[in-house]
């Protein structure tokens, strides 16, 4: 029973506090919905909600019953403990400090996830989907929440489980008393790796690498601006601008750290000011 | 017997003042107990049947809502006993744990609280994304939700310091690092310094209220977690709701 406002007898008007605003069609005061779909909230909703909240308090009394709040010796300024660990919901920006440099793992990068958050409602204009659980309906939006918080859970399992002294890659067999040598591993600037084997002069590489990272976005925002004309048009000039900035920085997080632990890259781009 | 001593007490001068209704047997009066309690009232008097379904919400929302009064009731429990000064934090809380009846569980039951809340609203959160609750209309109230994870982060980060052992001083110690790495106005990030921002006057100094977590980060944090941030979810809790009233519910029609 879908009701349809007819037609607006008085237009709202701020010189009045009163006004009849609109007629409906139909037969019951509550809109798009049968009487009989609905129940009193006392007691159904509301024993619901006491039940979840006696079984949690039961839950968390259990747990504590096992396991306790650390307590470590009294704050000392000059002993700092190896590893440092943050507390495992930050642990996933505090891994990604090996990949970037502290401004953009810290504070770049956590702003655009808060800001992505946000905007992504908006930039979602596919209209299927709300109400019920579903993937296929919605493929693209599931992939992109999921990849993210893929990256945050992964990195979070790898700070608590596989991070040991000098914060160097300990896997649960290895001697986690004994330091690993950080010569081992030497991280270079791609530019440098293009010096090498390009033969090319330091410049000439540096140049390469940013146009290597601008093409990255350029191509990136064009692809489906050429090829995925339907997912242009959906979004729209602004919608579709914004989207892919935030797709393509998270993609990049992605092939950055692949980059750094295959490659052993430690930037992309070089300049006075900051690194990436 | 009984159904004259509970006519008497609900038909009393007292108890008609405190409930305005009676026993919520009737449809009447489950309408009424809905819409004449302050508490009760962020609900609707109906809803519909679906919205109940277990299987949608998994009622992750309620929990998280319930964990943090939670720990609200056991941080006020704590900070009675607790002094936000660092020649006494550590030896209070070693207190809570050690001397005090009932600190252990308290102490337990609020850390516990604190991580399950992080958890609770990160699935919260996923719940809401996979159903599609967050598309218009209610794209709004999905971006307080996004304040509220980001308060509920940063609340369990400052409370985190408190205890001001090894563990809570360094971490907080490498955290508020981070602030100077901030650019334009951290000294350590890009265009800091050239910008005129010292260790003495940058964002991390205005964070910990001076150039290392000392007595200053102490207290500031403390005011922060135990007053501010809950202030902050409090208010931005009430504009959920509130909106979810209004907004409606996305469940299945
Ligand atoms: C302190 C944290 C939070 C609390 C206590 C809270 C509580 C709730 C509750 C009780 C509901 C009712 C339905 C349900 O239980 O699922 C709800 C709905 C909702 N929440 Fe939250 N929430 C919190 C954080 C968030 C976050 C982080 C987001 C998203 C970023 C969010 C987005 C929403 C939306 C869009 C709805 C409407 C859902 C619908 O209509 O299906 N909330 N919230």
């Amino acid at each position: 029973m879908e009701n349809k406002v007819t037609r607006e007898i008085f237009p709202r008007d701020s010189r009045k506090s009163y006004g009849l605003v609109e007629l409906m069609k139909g037969t019951v005061p509550i809109v798009r919905k049968e009487p009989e779909d609905t129940v009193y909230v006392w007691p159904n909703l509301i024993l619901i909600e006491v039940i979840c909240a006696l079984l949690v308090t039961a839950g968390l009394i259990l747990l504590v019953q096992f396991v306790h709040a650390p307590l470590r010796s009294l704050a000392d300024p000059s002993t700092t403990p190896n590893p440092m660990r943050a507390p495992w919901y930050f642990l996933g920006l505090q891994e990604l400090l090996v990949y970037f440099d502290p401004w953009y793992a810290g504070v770049a990068l956590p702003g655009m996830i808060i800001v992505g958050l946000m905007v992504f409602p908006y930039v979602d204009t596919n209209p299927k989907g709300t109400g019920y659980f579903t993937l296929t309906e919605r493929p693209f939006a599931i992939f992109n929440y999921s990849f993210g918080f893929a990256l945050w859970w992964v990195t979070i399992v790898i700070g608590t489980y596989l991070r040991g002294l000098d914060w160097q890659w300990y896997w649960p067999w290895s001697n986690h008393l004994e330091h690993m040598n950080p010569a081992l591993v030497t991280l270079v600037p791609l530019h440098i790796v293009f010096v090498n084997f390009l033969h090319v002069s330091k410049d000439i590489a540096k140049g390469l690498c940013d146009i290597l990272f601008f093409a990255y976005f350029a191509i990136g925002m064009a692809i489906p601006y050429f090829f995925m004309r339907k997912f242009y048009d959906s979004l729209g000039g602004a919608r579709y601008f914004v989207f892919m900035l935030f797709f393509l920085s998270m993609m990049g997080v992605g092939f950055k750290i692949i980059l750094r632990l295959l490659f052993n890259i430690k930037y992309i781009v070089v300049t006075p000011w900051i690194n990436v | 017997m009984l159904e004259n001593v509970k006519e008497k007490i609900v038909k009393s001068q007292v108890f008609r003042s405190i409930f305005r209704h009676g026993f919520p047997d009737n449809d009447l009066n489950r309408a009424y107990v809905v819409f004449s309690n302050v508490f009760l009232h962020i609900h609707p008097v109906k809803v519909r049947r679906s919205a109940l379904r277990m299987r949608y919400t998994f009622c992750l929302g309620g929990i998280t809502l319930f964990l943090f009064i939670m720990l609200t009731v056991t941080g006020i429990w704590l900070m009675f006993y607790y002094t936000p000064y660092t020649g006494l934090a550590y030896s209070n809380i070693q207190d809570i744990q050690f001397v005090i009846f009932g600190g252990n569980l308290m102490r337990d039951l609020h850390r516990f609280a604190a991580h399950g809340m992080v958890l609770f609203v990160w699935l919260h959160m996923t719940r809401v994304f996979l159903t599609g609750a967050y598309k218009a209309p209610r794209e709004f109230n999905w971006v307080v939700g996004v304040v509220l994870l980001v308060n509920t982060l940063i609340l369990s980060w400052t409370g985190y310091l408190l205890p001001w052992d090894q563990l809570a001083y360094w971490a907080v110690t490498v955290g508020t690092k981070m602030a100077s790495y901030t650019p334009f106005i951290g000294q350590n990030g890009p265009w800091g310094a050239q910008l005129g921002f010292l260790p003495t006057n940058d964002i991390m100094f205005m964070l910990i209220g001076g150039t290392v977590v000392g007595q200053n980060a102490l207290i500031r944090f403390y005011v922060l977690h135990c007053v501010v941030l809950p202030l902050v979810v409090t208010v931005f809790l009430a504009v959920h709701f509130w909106r979810i009233r209004k907004d409606g519910f996305s469940g299945p029609l």
